[in-house]
């Protein structure tokens, strides 16, 4: 008889849930839906897609993370609360999605680092790394009383391997890119990132280009308040793994900002010539029309 | 976090403690001078009467403003060398550009070296610190830990050897405000007294130079020493009785 009751409860509460794409199979992370998808999980999705954009590019000298931190409010410090951490001298991430979750994602990611050095004595390579954060982020949509995490991850490694970008995503699979995107702009970013001849990309030049591009896909009339964070690991940081330094950073996001306010004056210079274009094509009728009408008296 | 250097509640190994040292390292010389400190030791790891490690690095860079040097037990120098290396990088990864200080880790090491000796397991080293304050008026660091915990800080310092040979010289010739040159002079001569006396020393040295620009940690170097001293070319105990 429990087992009825409760059953009754949760048929009560699918129909009364909102008639969505999920209903009734998307309350628990650990529950698939008839057509075998895991609901929570893409939900988890959603939520990096509401977020800022963050870019990654993997560069044949090293890697370049950036991330358009949208900011709540103006009374925040400059600098605080950053989207790119280190995890090894040689290894760091950039976080897409809710940054808490995202931080959780780092310090698992530090142990996993610092362990694998203890052990093996070397730092530990790109690809095992991702393979760690990926069983963390993938265990985490394994039951019920944990929900998947709210972020996905860019992670930026120049070890023994080489430059490798790998992007982590809630449902816990791991991809390695020459570039990648995710957050608000991924669309526009992702074809903007498709014209690069990756193969051939300075780390300098990559900063250059992740800024550009998040400045092409930054929403001003929606975010106003925002902050470009930029982190690189390369021959010139030494592999050290390093926010992009200040006048490289400034070069990059000011050359950026003028391409964004050139695109902007351009657009606006369009809009007024159809304006004028539509309005003089109102005043000919007007015109067309009073002579119509003292033809016609 | 799993770190092997915390100690384990639940081990059921039998319980070991150091009694003797195996491969030792000779004496570590360092003084303060006008930019900063020098510190000296040779790169020799000795078992027993062999020479058996003749390129062994006894002065390591910490972080970018402290280094530290070591004699004795040189698997113990490796032990505390990665435990330093550990707190280092935890100080990397908070990314807030504060590093631990030279005086914060001499303090670390001393509450470490004190730990080890009272549960009589002590880690064989007497340990040097040096190190330079961040900043425009960074004050000059240098202190010393042995296998007891006992601690002081102080201007010049030998370890081993060193105590009874080099201190004597060091004090009667240093001054406060040593260029790097006469700093460096002053301490390659006393290692040079010493590779003569200390049957456990060898003649290659590193030097490690901490100043406001940094650490840096010198390749190994050869000292120039004379072999043609009257005494050894015509021993005493050949000489006549009446001269």
């Amino acid at each position: 008889r429990k087992t009825t009751e409760r059953r009754k409860k949760l048929d009560c509460a699918r129909s009364e849930t909102m008639s969505g794409i999920g209903t009734g199979y998307d309350l628990a992370s650990d529950t698939f839906s008839p057509d075998g998808r895991l609901f929570q999980v893409e939900y988890a999705s959603k939520a990096v897609d509401q977020m800022g954009t963050t870019l990654g590019l993997c560069c044949k000298d090293g890697v370049v993370v950036g991330v358009e931190k949208l900011v709540q409010s103006r009374m925040l410090v400059k600098g605080t609360s950053g989207r790119v951490m280190a995890v090894d001298t040689q290894a760091g991430i950039a976080i897409g999605g809710l940054a808490a979750d995202g931080r959780q994602i780092v310090n698992r990611a530090r142990q996993e680092a610092t362990s694998y050095r203890d052990f093996y004595g070397v730092p530990i390579q790109g690809k095992v790394l991702a393979d760690r954060i990926s069983m963390q982020m993938h265990m985490y949509t394994l039951y019920w009383f944990m929900r998947p995490a709210g972020c996905s991850v860019l992670l930026a490694s120049y070890a023994s391997d080489g430059p490798q970008l790998y992007m982590v995503d809630p449902s816990g699979s791991s991809w390695g890119y020459h570039g990648c995107a995710m957050g608000k702009g991924k669309q526009i970013a992702k074809t903007e990132l498709e014209k690069l001849s990756l193969g051939e990309l300075t780390c300098r030049e990559a900063v250059k280009a992740i800024a550009d591009i998040i400045y092409q896909v930054h929403d001003d009339t929606k975010d106003k308040l925002w902050e470009l964070e930029m982190g690189w690991v390369c021959d010139e940081s030494k592999r050290v793994f390093e926010p992009v330094p200040r006048d490289v950073l400034k070069e990059a996001e000011d050359a950026a900002k003028a391409k964004a306010d050139a695109e902007k004056e351009r657009e606006k210079a369009k809009k007024e010539e159809e304006l004028k274009k539509k309005a003089e094509k109102a005043a000919e009728k007007e015109k067309e029309k009073t002579e119509m009408e003292v033809d016609k008296a | 976090m799993t770190s092997r250097f915390q100690a384990a509640s639940s081990e059921v190994s039998p319980i070991q403690h150091t009694v003797s040292p195996y491969v030792v390292g000779a004496s570590v010389l360092a003084i303060k001078y006008r930019d900063g400190v020098m510190m000296i030791a040779d790169t020799m790891g000795s078992y027993g009467n062999m020479a058996r490690f003749k390129d062994f690095h006894r002065l390591h860079k910490v972080n970018s403003t402290t280094a530290m040097g070591a004699s004795g037990e040189l698997s113990d120098l490796q032990y505390i060398r990665d435990m330093l290396e550990e707190l280092t990088l935890g100080d990397f990864q908070q990314d807030d550009g504060s590093q631990l200080t030279a005086k914060e880790v001499h303090s670390y090491l001393a509450r470490v070296l004190y730990n080890r000796r009272s549960r009589v397991n002590p880690l064989w080293n007497e340990l040097v610190v040096a190190g330079v304050e961040p900043g425009p008026n960074g004050q000059a660091f240098l202190g010393t830990v042995d296998l007891y915990g006992s601690n002081y800080e102080e201007d010049i310092i030998a370890t081993g050897y060193g105590q009874y040979i080099a201190m004597p010289l060091l004090r009667r010739e240093w001054r406060a405000d040593m260029t790097k040159q006469e700093a460096r002079t002053l301490l390659e001569k006393c290692m040079t007294v010493l590779f003569y006396r200390h049957c456990r020393q060898i003649n290659r040295y590193t030097l490690s130079d901490v100043t406001a620009d940094g650490v840096d940690i010198s390749e190994p170097f050869e000292l120039e020493v004379k072999w043609n001293y009257k005494q050894f070319v015509v021993p005493t105990a050949q000489q006549s009785l009446v001269q």
